[in-house]
């Protein structure tokens, strides 16, 4: 099939460098974060292995990671140091370098201009500045694990004074510093993006995009953003003041009177440290949404395509969405109903926390309207986005009991909380993050991935994540205490230990299934089936209008005009299945 | 095909939710406060509650991929839209959110908003990298100055012995001795980084903040030993910041463990 190629044409050709390294179009930028934020997650992961192994073997000598990593392993067993460091930076490394630089950085790239039927981003240059910005950010927080002291283990939550005072630990001193500069660097990275997302969306849709006729994924993405550029520069300030605590002698976060290891610290007084709880949740709980958003958007528009069928209620999902994102910057406290805060302010928090289980429920209700009636497709992207539903569901379940402030007295900094955040905000997202990977990864490199290894990375990968993360609520009702080194120290615990066995196991095979998704992902760029089809979906957005992968400026001499909205799957009287968006209305209007 | 296997697994999902938190092999360590009831009770609910809806909704989804797989050339459903049943489930969905909330703060309150007796053992409890301290006031009933400038390794909290209500103060070390049946004040601190006093029995954890002094009370009343934890990451040795709680069953034996105590400092 020929593919008219006529907005390649209209730009010179540029070299390999500037084409792909150095390039201002948005799809290489997208790819761009894309491979950078699965280069991390690779470290984030790895880490969260050597996590399982101590939890479930804390007393087992090991000759052989003591040949590997000598210092962390000295005689043969892990030190407590290191564990903490690791508990601290796979917490970063997930929720910043993973999550929040795939979803938006990665997909949202990608798909923004394709999906809205613009030429590029509204800044191209600002979009490749913000990648670079990011990638800097990486190799800055990456290096922490390598200085001096080791890298930070305050916690991804960075509470201070832990985290003001360099005295208070090793990995505090060095590492804490690269890890306040990565943050700072990720924050500005992400306005920088932030920024034109939202620009192109609301400014650069093709004739016929009205708001209402955007892809779900589309809003998520404006939420997303708008979400970013409210939150990002609080976390950005604190981490300033922060740093400006242990290194500009101030004291923001640092109360006087600290003796630390009897040593009186005389050169702090008039900080408070619940201060940092307030603004780090403050930007904390709509960075879980950052992260949650574009995966809802994303699976909803998956699961319509394969469930040839529209979205329940397309109205109800964006206003809920709009509703989350209005409603998580007033729910932050939840975070800290026993940090020594107003008992007072727990009660308003729970309120405002079970107010937005409300749209979250909605959003869910849709998806199981969705799939009612519904004739199926069990390509591996739907499998995902349906396995996305049930994970949402049950880590979204558990927050019930988190934000009921009276029962989180015993389930906070437990397990319970542990279980719940990964379903909810880790693995739900992950899965939509696979999914959407396995949809687009045609688009996006013109070739296909193999789908029978994707069904066996699926299965395993859905079964691992219920063993893995599942029983540790039981854990945590039992008591498990977050961020400990080793829970066999404790009595109460001890009876529990068979259980973080199971799930280090658990956790090894689903780990081992990721290696089958990044060989099937890398062979297939190369290797992978060739497409010749524009739409092997049968889709109806408009990036499935253009060649796989689409050329620079993406959509030939003429933009797309868009006539209805992407959901008409199945309409009765049509000959098709799908009418993409840019088929004029003759039977069904919208 | 995939359909089916995805719904056994919803289904498999369901059985074993229901064997975890019904048949409960593992579960809360065991109780042994007064309020400690009224939270347990208050988790309970809440499972019922959001059970029912978990097994419904996973339920649902596994019904609906076993059953709506695509076969021939069948056509999926055309309709996207029900303004009644949506607005059914958003209210239905925010009045057992709403009751929630009431049932979940009228415990909240009975913890935070009701005054501990007057007869309420008091005891100050200051953390620090990696060890609890517990004062005890002393027959007198009256704490003794502390001063962070007198803080040595031997006077881990900087007691002032010569002030005059201090000479019979108690101070230990990682041990805390309560009656059963007499409610108890902490009040909690910290020396340097956040921790939290976690009596996993007794269903408290409380932070403990440098530079406030933050105050729960609780009945304890179960005889027996228990554990102290740390729940809040205070550093590399976070995991064995540990303590020891004996619920005392008589005066007698509380007493007893005082003068000892009193007599060791």
């Amino acid at each position: 099939m020929h593919e008219p190629h006529t907005a390649e044409h209209a730009h010179p050709q540029l070299g390999f460098w500037r084409k792909y390294v150095f390039s201002t179009d948005h799809k290489i930028i997208g790819i761009q974060y894309m491979i950078t934020a699965m280069a991390m997650a690779v470290v984030g992961g790895t880490l969260s292995m050597l996590m399982r192994y101590q939890l479930a073997w804390p007393s087992l000598l090991s000759p052989t990671m003591a040949k590997i990593m000598p210092d962390a392993f000295a005689g043969g067993v892990m030190k407590p140091e290191f564990y903490v460091s690791l508990v601290t930076m796979h917490g970063t490394i997930m929720v910043f370098f993973l999550f929040t630089a795939v979803l938006t950085g990665g997909f949202g790239n990608f798909l923004i201009p394709l999906q809205v039927g613009a030429r590029d981003m509204a800044f191209p240059f600002l979009n490749a500045l913000s990648y670079w910005v990011f990638l800097l950010s990486c190799i800055v927080i990456f290096s922490a694990l390598f200085v001096e002291g080791g890298a930070p283990l305050g916690g991804w939550t960075a509470y201070a004074p832990l985290n003001a005072i360099p005295a208070a630990g090793p990995g505090q001193g060095t590492g804490m510093t690269l890890w306040i500069t990565a943050i700072a660097l990720f924050s500005v990275s992400g306005l920088m993006g932030g920024l034109n997302y939202i620009t192109t969306i609301l400014t650069l849709r093709t004739k016929g995009m009205s708001m209402m006729r955007l892809p779900l994924t589309q809003w998520s993405l404006l939420v997303t953003s708008i979400l970013g550029l409210l939150a990002f520069p609080v976390l950005l300030a604190a981490g300033i003041l922060l740093l400006f605590d242990r290194v500009g002698g101030t004291s923001f976060f640092v109360p006087a009177g600290i003796i630390m290891n009897q040593v009186p610290l005389m050169d702090h007084s008039g900080g408070h440290p619940l201060l940092w709880q307030h603004l780090f949740w403050f930007f904390g709980h709509p960075e879980v949404y950052i992260v949650i958003l574009p995966a809802m958007g994303m699976a909803s528009d998956i699961l319509s395509t394969f469930c040839r069928k529209p979205i329940f209620s397309y109205r109800m999902m964006v206003y809920s969405m709009v509703a989350i994102a209005a409603l998580s910057f007033i729910v932050w406290g939840h975070h800290m109903f026993v940090s020594g805060m107003n008992p007072f302010l727990g009660s308003v928090f729970t309120l405002t926390t079970l107010l937005i289980a409300v749209p979250s429920a909605i959003k869910t209700f849709n998806w199981i309207g969705t799939v009612w009636g519904a004739r199926i497709r069990f390509t591996v992207p739907a499998l995902f986005a349906i396995a996305f539903v049930s994970l949402f569901v049950s880590g979204g379940i558990s927050g019930i009991f988190l934000g009921t402030s009276a029962a989180d007295i015993q389930l906070q900094d437990t397990y319970f909380v542990v279980a719940h955040f990964h379903l909810v905000m880790a693995i739900a997202p992950l899965f939509a993050a696979f999914g959407g990977v396995y949809y687009w990864f045609p688009k996006i490199f013109g070739r296909s991935m193999n789908m029978t290894l994707g069904k066996i990375h699926f299965w395993v990968s859905f079964i691992g994540v219920y063993s893995v993360f599942f029983p540790m609520h039981i854990l945590g009702i039992g008591g498990q205490m977050r961020r400990i080194y080793d829970p066999t120290q404790y009595d109460f615990l001890k009876p529990q230990q068979p259980l973080n066995e199971f799930i280090t196991v658990a956790a090894f095979i689903l780990g081992a299934a990721q290696l089958i998704f990044l060989f099937n992902f890398y062979w297939s760029i190369f290797l992978g089936k060739r497409m010749t089809e524009r739409n092997p979906w049968h889709a109806t957005t408009l990036e499935w209008t253009v060649p796989s992968p689409p050329g620079h400026g993406n959509f030939g001499d003429e933009l797309p005009t868009v006539h209805r909205w992407p959901f008409d799957y199945s309409v009765p009287g049509e000959k098709e299945d799908f009418i993409p968006q840019t088929v004029p209305a003759t039977v069904v209007a919208h | 095909m995939s359909g089916v296997v995805l719904a056994a697994l919803l289904l498999i999902l369901i059985v074993a939710s229901l064997y975890l938190f019904v048949a409960k092999p593992y579960w809360f360590p065991v109780l042994a406060s007064v309020h400690g009831g009224s939270i347990d009770s208050l988790f309970s609910t809440v499972l019922v509650v959001s059970g029912i809806v978990f097994i419904i909704v996973q339920g649902m989804l596994g019904f609906f991929v076993a059953r709506y797989g695509q076969s021939g050339n069948e056509r999926a459903s055309y309709w996207h839209d029900n303004p009644k049943a949506e607005a059914i489930l958003l209210i239905s969905t925010a009045v057992i959110l709403t009751i929630l909330v009431f049932m979940g703060q009228r415990v909240w309150a009975s913890i935070y908003f009701v005054d501990a007796p007057a007869d309420a053992l008091v005891i100050q409890v200051t953390g620090e990298q990696f060890s609890w301290n517990f004062h005890y006031p002393g027959p007198d009933g009256a704490f003794g100055r502390t001063d962070p400038k007198m803080i040595t390794s031997a006077n881990n909290i900087g007691l002032d012995r010569s002030d005059p209500p201090a000479k019979d103060d108690i101070v230990t070390v990682g041990e805390m001795h309560v009656l059963a049946g007499r409610p108890v004040k902490v009040r909690i601190r910290s020396k340097d980084v956040i921790h939290s006093f976690f009596l996993p029995n007794l269903r408290v954890k409380q932070d403990a903040v440098p530079g406030m002094a933050i105050e729960v009370w609780f009945t304890p009343n179960r005889p027996g030993a228990y554990e102290i934890a740390c729940a809040e990451l205070c550093g590399l040795a976070h995991y064995r910041m540990r303590g020891f709680l004996t619920i005392d069953d008589s005066q007698e034996n509380f007493n007893k463990w005082l003068q000892q105590k009193a007599a060791e400092q």
